[in-house]
């Protein structure tokens, strides 16, 4: 099971074996710099917005209490169920000096606004802390919720106004949450690819797609792909230290709406508008920039070629989801019954594939699976076998997307304890029948949450997809990608709206779940 | 051989081991059928491996054990669990969440058809009173409930043995009481033979016909419970069960002992105690129950410390010559410390450990 993952960081690392001189130095000339400080600036510039965003959101929507906060609560969830790839070429259409947005403007307004330039550095962070701060602020906000409610009590029975309550109370409180989403967004960005390159934003995940595709240098590529590794490992490291500062106190003792901080109304109007602006950016905005362009001609644009893409990425999806969801339910029910040193090792190998930008995932897959071709090839068969086929494309999500599935089914099998078991056996049921009457049911919750995700993450994705797909299959995400970076926005905003559909299922499920617990 | 054809559970020298680490060494004892045995021991006696063993979930290094005249566990034998009919009660309940009331009663009823299998399930809930909550899922219940719902449902199958590892121990402490009469009641009326594990001798007392005090992977002694109180084996036993103080004391003969409370009798033990001759240093057990308070009394004690106990007084009482004494005295006796009351000695069991 972990043998995937332990191929691809193998295949990464070997990358410094064979080095092509020519084109290592143009890179390291002109490339890497470049690239090595555009990627550590977004991230940092990322973090930083979407910990503004992020912190300041829940604690308004979580402690304070003003006129639309239990609508905002919710509400400013929804902006995750927008890819990057999407959010960007949305805003950008919306926002530049023709889009849509600034043109309303000037027609109903004499004076022209001056908006600053989208296509731009502080365009790339807005649109990918938007897409991303919905991460911190889950945590953050059930930071705010469960931890803080003793002492904010006592903070206001000795008088403090709520700035002071925020600065001194609740934020030193859910400093381990805050630093825990920011690594995870620190993670994401280093991750993505689509969304700068809707923006042509040079990063070390454009980079390593150039030197294998323009430069057709895969070594190149695998280079660059083990120096994004590193900054990955770094921050993955950091991330699971500061979980473990994460102490979870009993999540019964919540903020009930009498305790909140009832906002004076100035406060209360800004309050309402900087919600209402993040919302409005990250979430009407596009969408309705979506629809503007998606409707006009949407008889049109319901072509039998649209319905097979959504055919195709949805059995890729369908597929890809039984698979690995077979496997993790494999995982989690031998790391069970073996309680060795090698059963949770196998599980945390497996789960690390989720921490591996999927460029860096997609190059460091390729050099065993080539090795293994080649070897075939010795043997008199006629290959590429496994080289662009389906197979490759399979074995990077289930190294990708381990985690996502076997994380809630984990989850569900810790609650069936030795003594159930026992139980069971001693009314005579045992085996199969037990794995069917006892755990299954048991399970289940999980198992169907396990597919959901998978699900939904494989539509989603896109730079493995656009690397070690079969010539000539598409899914929506690679179509949205191949006509954004043609300027194609109107035909791309069908497909994008398709993708925003599917990636709102996990996030009302949450939301609905999110209210339940809150009950 | 004889013996051990007459009895319903009989176990034969067992021990278990695991890696170099002897859990649990030559342990022999038996029950008739319908009686209620204990396990009694601090934690990390063995006692849990001894009853997950009987249940078939351990395996035994040396030894047997029979059930109904069939061995079901022996070296290098070890029958599972599915196919010995042996019911069992957790502490943690162990129900299943999915299923609810009735149904988790009904779970290990096989072969049997709907109307049978509802009728001896209602039947049961009736008897632990639960059946207005036979739809109710698990979660919605109470510890209480949850157990005897868990009770129910190892006798649905009329098991031939029953096994509750700890029953009671989550559960509030009056409730206990209650429920080990409950629990107690329901086993004798539908005749089952059983064996609880527990380190509270209360529930001990309550539940058991026969209790088998453990140490360290021993059986010190397996005896009614009248007989662990009054005439325990050996030091341990006597220390751990009920209170009491050891009494330094010398033999004048080989029945009678002295000490500064006076000159007793004592009527012979066990086997393994009567090597005692005239001359020899002893130890004498002095219960609580064994010292009477009389103001008449010529023999008085210092009060050191009291312990309200609603219907009497746990008295911590200290001789003239330092030694200590406890002593039970009805609560209207109320006495300041440092106060010296008259006391009287009535032991009828005279026990003495070198």
């Amino acid at each position: 099971m972990s043998l995937p993952t332990t191929l691809a960081l193998v295949g990464v690392l070997t990358a410094w074996l064979d080095i092509d001189l020519a084109v290592l130095g143009h890179l390291f000339e002109f490339v890497i710099p470049n690239a090595v400080l555009n990627t550590l600036g977004l991230v940092l510039c990322v973090a930083i917005a979407t910990t503004v965003i992020a912190v300041i959101s829940a604690w308004l929507t979580t402690v304070c209490d003003f006129p639309g906060r239990a609508f905002f609560s919710w509400a400013l969830i929804l902006p995750m169920a927008i890819p990057g790839y999407v959010m960007a070429f949305a805003l950008v259409g919306a926002l530049e000096y023709t889009g849509s947005f600034q043109t309303y403007l000037r027609e109903s307004m004499s004076s022209s606004l001056l908006l600053p330039d989208i296509h731009s550095f502080g365009g790339v962070v807005l649109a990918l802390s938007l897409t991303l701060y919905p991460y911190t602020y889950l945590l953050v906000r059930n930071a705010f919720q469960t931890q803080g409610k003793q002492s904010l009590e006592v903070g206001r029975s000795l008088g403090l106004s709520a700035r002071q309550s925020f600065w001194r109370v609740s934020l030193p409180q859910a400093r381990p949450w805050i630093v825990g989403g920011s690594l995870l967004v620190m993670m994401e960005t280093l991750a993505d690819f689509g969304t700068v390159a809707v923006f042509n934003y040079d990063t070390l995940t454009t980079a390593i797609y150039k030197s294998w595709f323009s430069l057709f240098s895969f070594q190149s590529a695998l280079q660059i792909a083990s120096l994004l590794l590193l900054f990955v490992v770094l921050v993955s490291l950091l991330e699971r230290r500061s979980r473990h500062k994460q102490r979870f106190t009993n999540a019964r003792n919540t903020l009930q709406a009498r305790s909140r901080i009832l906002l004076p109304s100035l406060q209360a109007y800004f309050a309402c508008a900087f919600c209402g602006v993040i919302f409005f950016m990250g979430f009407l905005l596009p969408i309705g920039q979506l629809l503007l362009w998606a409707i006009p001609h949407l008889s049109l644009q319901l072509t039998d070629q649209f319905w097979r893409y959504v055919l195709g990425s949805f059995s890729l999806s369908v597929l890809a989801m039984t698979i690995i969801t077979v496997f993790a339910l494999l995982l989690a029910f031998a790391a069970r019954t073996q309680n060795s040193y090698l059963a949770s090792w196998s599980v945390k190998i497996s789960t690390l594939g989720y921490a591996l930008p999927g460029t860096v995932l997609a190059v460091g897959l390729l050099v065993p699976i080539a090795a293994i071709d080649h070897y075939l090839a010795r043997l008199g068969f006629a290959t590429p076998i496994l080289q662009g086929s389906i197979l490759v494309m399979l074995l990077a999500y289930s190294v990708r997307f381990m985690a996502v599935a076997f994380s809630p089914i984990e989850n569900n099998l810790l609650r069936v304890t030795p003594s159930i078991d026992a139980a069971s056996r001693s009314l005579s049921v045992s085996g199969l029948s037990m794995l069917w009457r006892v755990h299954f049911p048991m399970i289940r919750v999980g198992v169907l949450t396990a597919m959901v995700l998978v699900f939904v993450d494989v539509m989603k994705e896109l730079p493995i997809t656009l690397m070690t797909r079969p010539f000539g299959f598409n899914t929506l995400a690679v179509r949205i990608y191949e006509l954004s970076s043609e300027g194609l926005w109107q035909r791309a905003a069908l497909p994008a709206l398709a993708i925003v559909l599917v990636g709102l299922i996990p996030v009302v499920i949450l939301i609905l779940r999110a209210d339940k617990v809150q009950q | 051989m004889s013996t051990e054809v007459e009895h319903y559970l009989s176990l034969n020298e067992v021990s278990i081991a695991y890696d170099s680490k002897q859990v649990l060494s030559g342990i022999s004892f038996s029950l008739q059928r319908g009686e209620i045995g204990c396990l009694l021991g601090p934690s990390g006696c063995g006692k849990t491996s001894l009853l997950r063993a009987i249940g078939g979930f351990e395996h035994l290094s040396e030894g047997r054990i029979t059930l109904n005249q069939d061995v079901i566990s022996q070296r290098q034998y070890t029958l599972p669990p599915e196919q010995r009919q042996i019911g069992m009660v957790f502490q943690d309940y162990a129900l299943f969440p999915h299923l609810n009331v009735i149904e988790n009663v009904k779970f290990g009823l096989h072969g049997l058809s709907q109307l049978e299998s509802d009728t001896r399930s209602l039947y049961l809930l009736e008897q632990i009173g639960l059946m207005d909550k036979k739809a109710v899922m698990p979660h919605e219940l109470s510890g209480g409930e949850q157990q005897r719902v868990a009770l129910a449902r190892a006798l649905a199958p009329q098991p031939k043995l029953l096994l509750l590892d700890e029953p009671f121990s989550n559960l509030d402490v009056e409730l206990r009481e209650s429920l080990g009469e409950q629990v107690r009641g329901l086993l004798k009326q539908t005749q089952t033979t059983a064996i609880m594990v527990t380190h509270d001798q209360h529930e001990a007392f309550a539940m058991a016909d026969s209790i088998g005090v453990l140490e360290d992977g021993d059986l010190l002694q397996w005896d009614s419970a009248y007989a662990i109180y009054h005439q325990p084996i050996n030091a341990f036993v006597a220390d751990f069960v009920g209170q009491g103080v050891m009494l330094n004391g010398e033999m004048v003969s080989s029945t009678k002992v002295q000490t500064t409370l006076g000159c007793f009798e004592r009527k012979l033990l066990a086997d393994n105690i009567d090597n005692i001759q005239a001359g020899d240093q002893v130890k004498v057990l002095i219960r609580p129950d064994d010292i009477i308070h009389q103001d008449s009394s010529e023999l008085t004690a210092k009060v050191v410390a009291r312990h309200f106990r609603g219907a009497e007084f746990l008295y911590h009482l200290e001789l003239d010559n330092h030694e200590r004494v406890l002593a039970l005295v009805p609560s209207h006796h109320d006495h300041a410390i440092n106060e010296k009351i008259g006391i009287r000695l009535e032991i009828d069991h005279v026990v003495v450990f070198k």
